[in-house]
């Protein structure tokens, strides 16, 4: 009972709300990158927030289903074909084994996710099942999946109800987003007019976006003085300053720590927008509270409980 | 209490405490003994403690200690709170106990990449430099860059060289690099600028095994030659 890698996609890992417990040992969380999609689409299906899902670019993986599953896909919009049947992104669709999941085109968004029902089996290294492709470890055997790979996941029955998640809970991503964050602690390293062009004017996703970070282009901004730091840590969406004036927002597979100047941090709950950026989308940044940023984070986890109820209501007692 | 940390948001899930902007191990200590307080005594909504040179950061679940904390605005005001109450503990809450590693290391040429580059730097025979790398004893600062990978301190100024001015594509795994007053050992064949001086055959990173990492933050190093028979 498995899913059958014909085809591996160019960049596609397992990958679950990431490992923590080990950033000490400079073994970061890596995780989904967005964290918004992942959480929705096992919702949607009655998994557990943290249970392994996929994530893939384009080009996508071609799957054959070993199983009869039910699996949802959220996330970037690679228009999604079972056998020669549409399949809707962000909804639980039932597969019958030998059925194979194929993807047409990169419509939107820059990474997917499918959830299988149960979760993807896959052993996991110090808590979690995520792929530490630097520490080659984690997810499968470290690494991305490659043609002629399985994934284990388990049977589950034909209850052909299948359930949409409601637009007001999908993220609204864009390809020109305004990304709220709030103040790094060097944010103040600024000069005045650095501190206006950060927050007003728009900022280009250079070619170098990947997993690890996105390095932006735009008016380059100037420091107060060009103090030395003593490495200390950063997290997902902390936004450095390089010395040649350009940015850089750290994104899942981070190093743990590092020396430059931290302006600013994403908000949690903006992340999912970044993680569908690509080269060439042009973002801009609008400062908010801590207060404001833990809101939203907690607006998103009491609509993401609805859901999921609500999923686990109709699971239960069918669409009647 | 002297100097009171600055005390920030990392992020909405995370919160760094910053003792100063400076190398030393009085700072170090510091970081390192609460981020130890906080793993032993965790709240509700911990998730883990980084230690830094001389900062720490501290993880967590904004939705856990919300709940836990109700009577503050915000987790973050919670875990500052937390926080400016663990400074007034007396030291000895805080002290933490030195684990010491040695490590052996082959000086001999294959391994020593940049052996001549460092005596021509310090002015003295390979040997000396050997010398001098092996009579100190070295603190783990922090790790960071790759699993397992230490930053210790301090190098003796004599053989204080900078990083090469552009990196190796490949510096073989167990290499044993120097960059300023800093040294740290490459648990992985990795890019990387720093002068290498020997190399060892411990495994400073075993993804398998329960303590994945040889050293952690803390610990005190002693580098051994190898001998040669």
């Amino acid at each position: 009972m498995s899913l059958f890698f014909k085809k591996p996609g160019i960049l596609t890992t397992v990958q679950d709300l990431g490992r923590t417990g080990a950033r000490s040992l400079s073994i970061n969380p890596n995780g989904v990158m967005d964290v918004g999609a992942a959480k929705l689409v096992n919702a949607v299906i009655g998994n557990i927030d943290s249970a392994a899902v996929l994530e893939f670019h384009f080009p996508a993986p071609e799957i054959e289903f070993d199983v009869d599953t039910t699996i949802a896909i959220g996330g970037a919009d690679f228009e999604a074909r079972v056998d020669k049947d549409e399949l809707q992104n962000w909804s639980s669709s039932f597969v019958r084994k030998g059925s194979v999941l194929r993807f047409a085109k990169p419509a939107s968004g820059q990474r997917a996710y499918l959830a299988v029902e149960g979760g993807l089996q896959i052993d996991k290294w110090l808590g979690s099942s995520s792929t530490n492709l630097a520490a080659r470890a984690g997810g499968c055997s470290g690494r991305k999946m490659t043609a002629g790979d399985r994934i284990e996941c388990s049977t589950a029955f034909d209850d052909s109800a299948s359930l949409q998640i409601g637009q007001s809970i999908i993220p609204r991503y864009s390809r020109s987003p305004t990304i709220r964050i709030i103040a790094g602690s060097e944010f103040e390293f600024l000069t005045a007019t650095g501190e206006i062009t950060f927050l007003r004017e728009g900022f280009i996703l250079t070619k170098d976006c990947d997993r690890m970070g996105y390095r932006l282009s735009g008016r380059r901004l100037h420091l107060l003085d060009e103090r030395q730091m003593v490495s200390a840590a950063v997290t997902f969406g902390t936004i450095q300053i390089l010395p040649n004036g350009q940015l850089i927002i750290l994104m899942a597979d981070h190093q743990t720590s590092g020396g430059y100047p931290r302006i600013g941090n994403v908000i949690s709950a903006d992340l999912p927008l970044l993680a569908q950026c690509g080269p060439g989308d042009e973002i801009s940044f609008a400062m908010v509270s801590i207060e404001e940023a833990e809101r939203l984070a907690l607006e998103f986890e009491k609509e993401l409980n609805f859901l999921r109820v609500g999923c686990r209501f109709r699971h239960q007692y069918g669409d009647h | 209490m002297a100097d009171s940390p600055k005390i920030f948001p990392l992020g909405d899930n995370c919160v760094t405490v910053d003792f100063g902007n400076e190398l030393s191990i009085e700072l170090n200590n510091k970081a390192i003994s609460l981020a130890k307080y906080f793993t032993n005594t965790p709240f509700p909504g911990f998730i883990e403690a980084v230690p830094a040179y001389s900062s720490l950061s501290i993880f967590y679940s904004v939705i856990d200690v919300r709940q836990s904390f109700s009577e503050f605005i915000t987790a973050f005001a919670a875990i500052k709170w937390l926080v400016q109450a663990s400074l007034q503990y007396p030291d000895e809450i805080l002290k933490v106990e030195t684990r010491s590693i040695e490590i052996p290391v082959d000086f001999s040429d294959h391994a020593a990449l940049d052996i001549n580059f460092i005596a021509e730097h310090g002015d003295m025979p390979p040997a000396d430099v050997i010398d001098l790398f092996t009579s100190t004893t070295y603190r783990v600062y922090m790790l960071g860059f790759l699993p397992g990978f230490a930053y210790m301190g301090d190098v003796d100024q004599r053989i204080a060289v900078p990083r090469k001015d552009s990196p190796r594509t490949k510096v073989p795994k167990g290499s044993v690099g120097i960059a300023s007053r800093q040294t740290g050992i490459y648990p992985l064949e990795s890019p990387g600028g720093w002068q290498i001086i020997g190399q060892t055959n411990l495994d400073l990173f075993s993804p398998n095994s329960d303590s994945p990492c040889l050293l952690a933050p803390g610990d005190e190093v002693h580098f051994v030659p190898v001998i040669r028979l």
